[in-house]
């Protein structure tokens, strides 16, 4: 069966056609639509792109896989970004990333077996003077030391380390 | 000639863009009302001709904020004035230079100021329809500005009729999904048409021929976040701050080894070293400093000896390097500079588009040489080798992605020689070659 919008978002999309002269500049805030109602953007959701803006199926393949920030269907439930771009890297940002990925047991850009978590390195996320940063679906993790990594990753369900000394304050966590 | 700010006027200075960051509700209709918002653009629209508002832009001496400081009251004369084509303006809130975090803090905390400078820009040029492109991770900015939107049309100040006048304007809130070109203007206009973020050639430029293939402008963020200010407070007041050649205020965005990175505001022509050291506090450990990039990880880097540098668009030309986004990202003297400019190349590399053959093939190259030359396996050629490969991505692509890492590149190589020389005869890995053990926020 083919899929199909839920009422609202079907509402949310003949508005969005209207903002446009062209109907495929619609493209990239439906896949976002896409993307929130059925948790990511796989080749039936692709598909339903292709039929809401009138395109190639082929043409929606182009531009999803064009960006990198789309959750797709290989990725997990929560993608941990991990800043890497020069402020951040001048900040521990590779020593964090590797920090990241023993503790979660998974190599970057890889995704653990439970399908929960997937870590990728991304570019610059505009928080530089709070740098190193994450991201990790709609919270942004600002001067992520070992103690914040061990707190997001709580927030992910994964245990604190015994080791692990007092947690570093977490007001500048943004939500 | 330029009439370089003295320190006494950069420390009297009083933020004008930034002057509502960090106050309760700042990003509201109802705290930007009561701090005389929109009288700016309610003011332009009905006492002033569209042609009037471009001369006093270009009077004001306004350069585009986005990278290339191009005059922004002359970009809106290209427009044509005689078409039946519509026009658009596209805000570019794209904001992906590594190390700039300036525009963001507009769209979250004062995203009116944006609007207003939207509205005056319309205005000018005869606009009905703009779109603000945000970057994709940047949900927070997004949200905030679509707020803002909607308090605007339940006010009227978007909409149809606006200020009672024969204006209509319609602004829609576009968000990215994570590709850096996407901030190069013609990519972004491919983004925007719904396709894959790829630079068109120019001519024809967006003011001729640009979304949809109609007239289009295309304004940073922080561009048109002056233009309220600009009319509130008159062209002689603005020209009063920064220098005869980049007049105005400017937010600085400075990052890395500094005790006090964030976004400053000050006038522009400021010298590097009081942004540096007055305004940031200095260097952790009271190191020495390595380099500087000064606009943005495309712009070359400074060596030491460079620091008097004035900030504005004609003294980091005179420097050879730029002002770009405002980016200042410092490097301390314990910084492996092959580790930093690596980063750099890496970053180019993945973020190239591949439309031209020197980018895609050249950033590659340029990535693959400075690794094995950090992985200690590094040939003496290598540093020429690199250089021959920068000088065939300059100047031969649609965009200029292909020169934001050659500059950079060739900046290293030159500046740096002696350095790289004796790394690489020293070979890897028994020399520090890493940016940070730790992760260190605090430094
Ligand atoms: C590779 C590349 C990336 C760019 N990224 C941005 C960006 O993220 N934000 C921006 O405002 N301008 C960016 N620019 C500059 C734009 O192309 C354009 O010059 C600018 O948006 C014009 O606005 P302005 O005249 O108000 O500065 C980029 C340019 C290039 C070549
Ligand atoms: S220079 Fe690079 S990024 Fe720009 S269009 Fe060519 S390949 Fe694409
Ligand atoms: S480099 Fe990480 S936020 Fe800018």
């Amino acid at each position: 069966m083919s899929r199909e919008l839920s009422p609202e978002a079907q509402k949310e999309f003949d508005w969005l056609v209207t903002r446009y002269p062209q109907r495929e500049a619609a493209m990239l805030p439906t896949l976002r639509l896409i993307e929130r109602e059925f948790g990511c953007i796989d080749p039936e959701g692709m598909k339903l792109c292709a039929q809401l803006i009138g395109c190639s199926p082929a043409k929606v393949f182009g531009v999803v896989t064009f960006y990198t920030h789309y959750k797709r269907e290989t990725d997990g439930e929560n993608v941990v970004y991990v800043c890497g771009t020069l402020p951040c890297a001048l900040r521990g940002s590779d020593a964090l990333a590797d920090y990241l990925c023993d503790r979660v047991g998974i190599g970057l850009g890889e995704t653990t077996e439970d399908r929960k978590i997937t870590i990728k390195k991304v570019e610059c996320l505009a928080l530089c003077d709070q740098a190193p940063v994450c991201q990790v679906e709609d919270v942004d993790w600002l001067r992520v030391s070992k103690e914040k990594a061990d707190e997001m990753l709580e927030s992910l369900g994964i245990p604190k380390r015994e080791t692990a000394g007092a947690a570093a304050g977490g007001e500048e966590k943004r939500s | 000639m330029s009439a370089i700010s003295k320190p006494s006027d950069t420390l009297a200075f009083e933020p004008v863009l930034t002057r509502y960051i960090g106050k309760k509700d700042s990003h509201t209709l109802d705290f930007y009302l009561s701090h005389g918002g929109y009288d700016a653009a309610k003011r332009v629209v009905r006492d002033y001709k569209p042609d009037e508002v471009i001369d006093a832009v270009k009077k004001s001496g306004l350069r585009g904020r986005g990278g290339a400081g191009f005059p922004c009251g002359l970009k809106w004369s290209f427009v044509p004035k005689k078409t039946d084509k519509p026009k658009y303006l596209v805000c570019n809130a794209d904001e992906s230079e590594p190390g700039t975090f300036k525009d963001r803090v507009i769209n979250e905390e004062d995203p009116h100021q944006l609007l207003e400078g939207i509205l005056i820009t319309c205005w000018a040029v005869g606009i009905e329809t703009a779109y603000i492109y945000i970057r994709g991770e940047m949900w927070r900015g997004a949200q905030r500005l679509k707020a803002a939107i909607d308090e605007a049309y339940a006010k009227g100040y978007l909409g149809k009729k606006i200020f009672g006048k024969k204006f209509n304007l319609d602004v829609t809130v576009h968000r990215g999904a994570g590709a850096y070109i996407c901030g190069e203007e013609t990519g972004m206009l491919s983004s925007l048409e719904g396709g894959r973020g790829y630079p068109k050639l120019k001519p024809p430029f967006p003011a001729v021929e640009g979304l949809f293939r109609c007239p289009t402008v295309v304004n940073n963020v922080e561009t048109l976040a002056n233009l309220p200010h600009i009319f509130n407070r008159g062209i002689e007041w603005y020209r009063s701050i920064g220098t005869e050649e980049s007049p105005g205020p400017k937010l600085f965005c400075v990052s890395g080894h500094v005790n006090k990175p964030g976004v400053y505001e000050r006038p522009l022509g400021i010298p590097l070293r009081e942004l540096i050291y007055d305004v940031c506090g200095g260097i952790p450990g009271d190191r020495g400093i390595r380099a500087v990039i000064p606009g943005g990880s495309s712009a070359p880097f400074l060596g030491p000896d460079e620091l008097d540098t004035p900030m504005s668009y004609e003294g980091l030309k005179d420097a050879g390097s730029m002002l770009g986004s405002a980016g200042v990202i410092v490097l301390d003297d314990t910084t492996d500079l092959l580790s930093a400019l690596l980063n750099v190349g890496k970053f180019y590399h993945h973020e190239s588009c591949g439309q031209c053959t020197p980018c895609r093939e050249g950033c590659g190259w340029v990535e693959k040489i400075l690794q094995r030359m950090h992985d200690g396996r590094g040939r003496s050629e290598d540093i020429d080798l690199v250089d021959e490969i920068c000088n065939q991505m300059v100047g031969k692509t649609i965009c200029v992605l292909s020169d934001a890492l050659a500059m950079p590149a060739q900046s290293v190589l030159k500046k740096f020689r002696p350095e790289l020389e004796k790394l690489i005869a020293q070979g890897r890995p028994d020399v520090l070659c890493e940016l940070a053990r730790e992760p260190s926020p605090a430094l």
